[in-house]
């Protein structure tokens, strides 16, 4: 029996859209701490580490991340573990994330003039209290834009998660599509809920970043 | 973990695979053509066009680039056709990677535009050329060579994306690897093997780039060649 597109529908894509969200906050917690790990090696003294960094991000970045969604969603299955799809769509998006902020971060890192790495030296700093009284502090404070735009990024790409059944936002959409056939009217809806969740995230992270050119640091 | 990998399937499709992978390299050749040209229209409009223009510009740009690029494809193969406009799925991958890529590119060139500097400009009118000659041959060299590289990546990552017009089975290579899927059984060989073509992939276009910018930009050439004997 096809339907309309209702309010009842509405809500429903409101509700999965929470699940984008969760993905995304998922995506960028766990892939900021693995990203950071990465940024860290990139920049580290050890070359063995600097080249085990480089083709973590590499490989991941030259990989689509549908693809990286289908080898976590049929690779678990193979290994026997019957996990809901939310993981593999977790795990192939923490993938994703951390290969990119790897490299944002460690732009950030290395944009910190030289000086004050060897002043931080010259004050007898071990190399953890460098990085963490001297270096962080100043390389967050250029990281922010660049990440917030990334989360748009990352919203937008746990769209994908729907090709592999998991019930989020698009997928969502594709099932209110299913039982009311309006398509135009429903996609257009989920578009507009997507752009309502990363409009104010670029507007935000393009007017961090004039504010801090303007700070001149 | 008892599984044994059988890459046999796989294997005996191969030509499927190679003509997904030559499909993928159309495919985002195309977007990228269309969508560098898309790119440039807007860009220019952006710095010197009517005000109504310029919003209708910045709409377009600001959509696209804040909602998915899957939820962009559901609305032209899906939404269209209930508007009377009937797309093929092939016809529709290709508008909608480079209606994307388009709006990305807008921002890049822009930027590009921006950094040109005014005497140049000056410099230009001064020799009598027409706005347009000052565009094309004064402005748009300079400003394409110094955003070479985010447009370089930008296009290496429309290759990435187009794998996502599978989702409604428009010909490239991830619909390939569906398609083996579907008869071997052997998914994660199969994206195993499909994962990296996509890699070679993305080495060859960054490989193709790298010719490119030094074919077409001399200053490129100049300082890679510099960059090579140092």
């Amino acid at each position: 029996m096809i339907r309309t597109f209702s309010f009842g529908d509405f809500v429903f894509l409101l509700e999965a859209a929470r699940w984008t969200l969760g993905l995304t906050l998922i995506a960028a917690l766990g892939g900021g701490l693995i990203g950071l790990g990465f940024a860290l090696m990139r920049i580290s003294r050890w070359r063995a580490l600097r080249a085990v960094a480089s083709l973590y991000i590499q490989v991941i970045q030259g990989t689509p991340l549908l693809i990286l969604l289908f080898l976590f969603y049929f690779g678990l299955d193979i290994m026997g573990l019957r996990l809901p799809a939310i993981v593999s769509a977790a795990l192939g998006l923490v993938l994703y994330a951390s290969s990119f902020l790897a490299e944002i971060w460690r732009g950030c890192l290395e944009s910190i003039p030289r000086a004050q790495w060897e002043a931080a030296e010259a004050l007898a700093l071990t190399s953890w209290q460098r990085m963490r009284h001297v270096i962080l502090p100043q390389a967050v404070r250029i990281a922010i834009p660049p990440t917030v735009g990334f989360l748009v990024q990352i919203v937008k790409n746990t769209s994908l998660t729907a090709i592999i059944g998991f019930v989020e936002l698009s997928r969502a959409g594709q099932l209110v599509n299913n039982a009311t056939f309006q398509p135009f009217a429903v996609f257009l809806t989920v578009a507009a809920i997507y752009f309502a969740i990363c409009f104010p995230l670029s507007e935000a992270s393009q007017r961090l970043e004039r504010k801090l050119n303007v700070a001149g640091r | 973990m008892r599984y044994t990998f059988q890459f046999s399937g796989v294997w005996d499709r191969l030509d499927l695979l190679f003509a997904g992978a030559w499909a993928t390299i159309q495919l985002s050749a195309l977007s990228m053509l269309i969508g560098l040209g898309v790119g440039v229209v807007c860009a220019r409009v952006l710095t010197h066009g009517p005000k109504p223009l310029r919003l209708v510009v910045r709409a377009y740009v600001e959509t696209i680039r804040n909602t998915p690029l899957l939820v962009q494809l559901f609305l032209i193969f899906f939404g269209l056709p209930s508007l009377g406009v009937r797309l093929t799925a092939d016809a529709a991958a290709l508008i909608t990677l480079s209606v994307n890529l388009g709006a990305y590119s807008t921002e890049i060139v822009r930027a590009g535009l921006d950094a040109v500097h005014r005497s140049q400009i000056e410099a230009g009118e001064a020799l009598a050329m027409t706005p347009f000659q000052v565009f094309r041959y004064v402005v748009l060299p300079p400003a394409l060579e110094k955003v070479y590289p985010a447009l370089a990546s930008q296009f290496v990552l429309t290759m990435l994306a187009s794998s996502i017009v599978s989702a409604i089975s428009a010909e490239e290579l991830t619909s390939a690897a569906n398609l083996i899927q579907s008869q071997t059984f052997r998914s994660f060989e199969v994206y195993i093997v499909v994962g990296i073509a996509y890699l070679l992939l993305a080495f060859l276009f960054r490989g193709l780039f790298l010719l490119l910018g030094l074919a077409a930009f001399p200053r490129r050439r100049r300082d890679f060649l510099a960059g090579t004997r140092a």
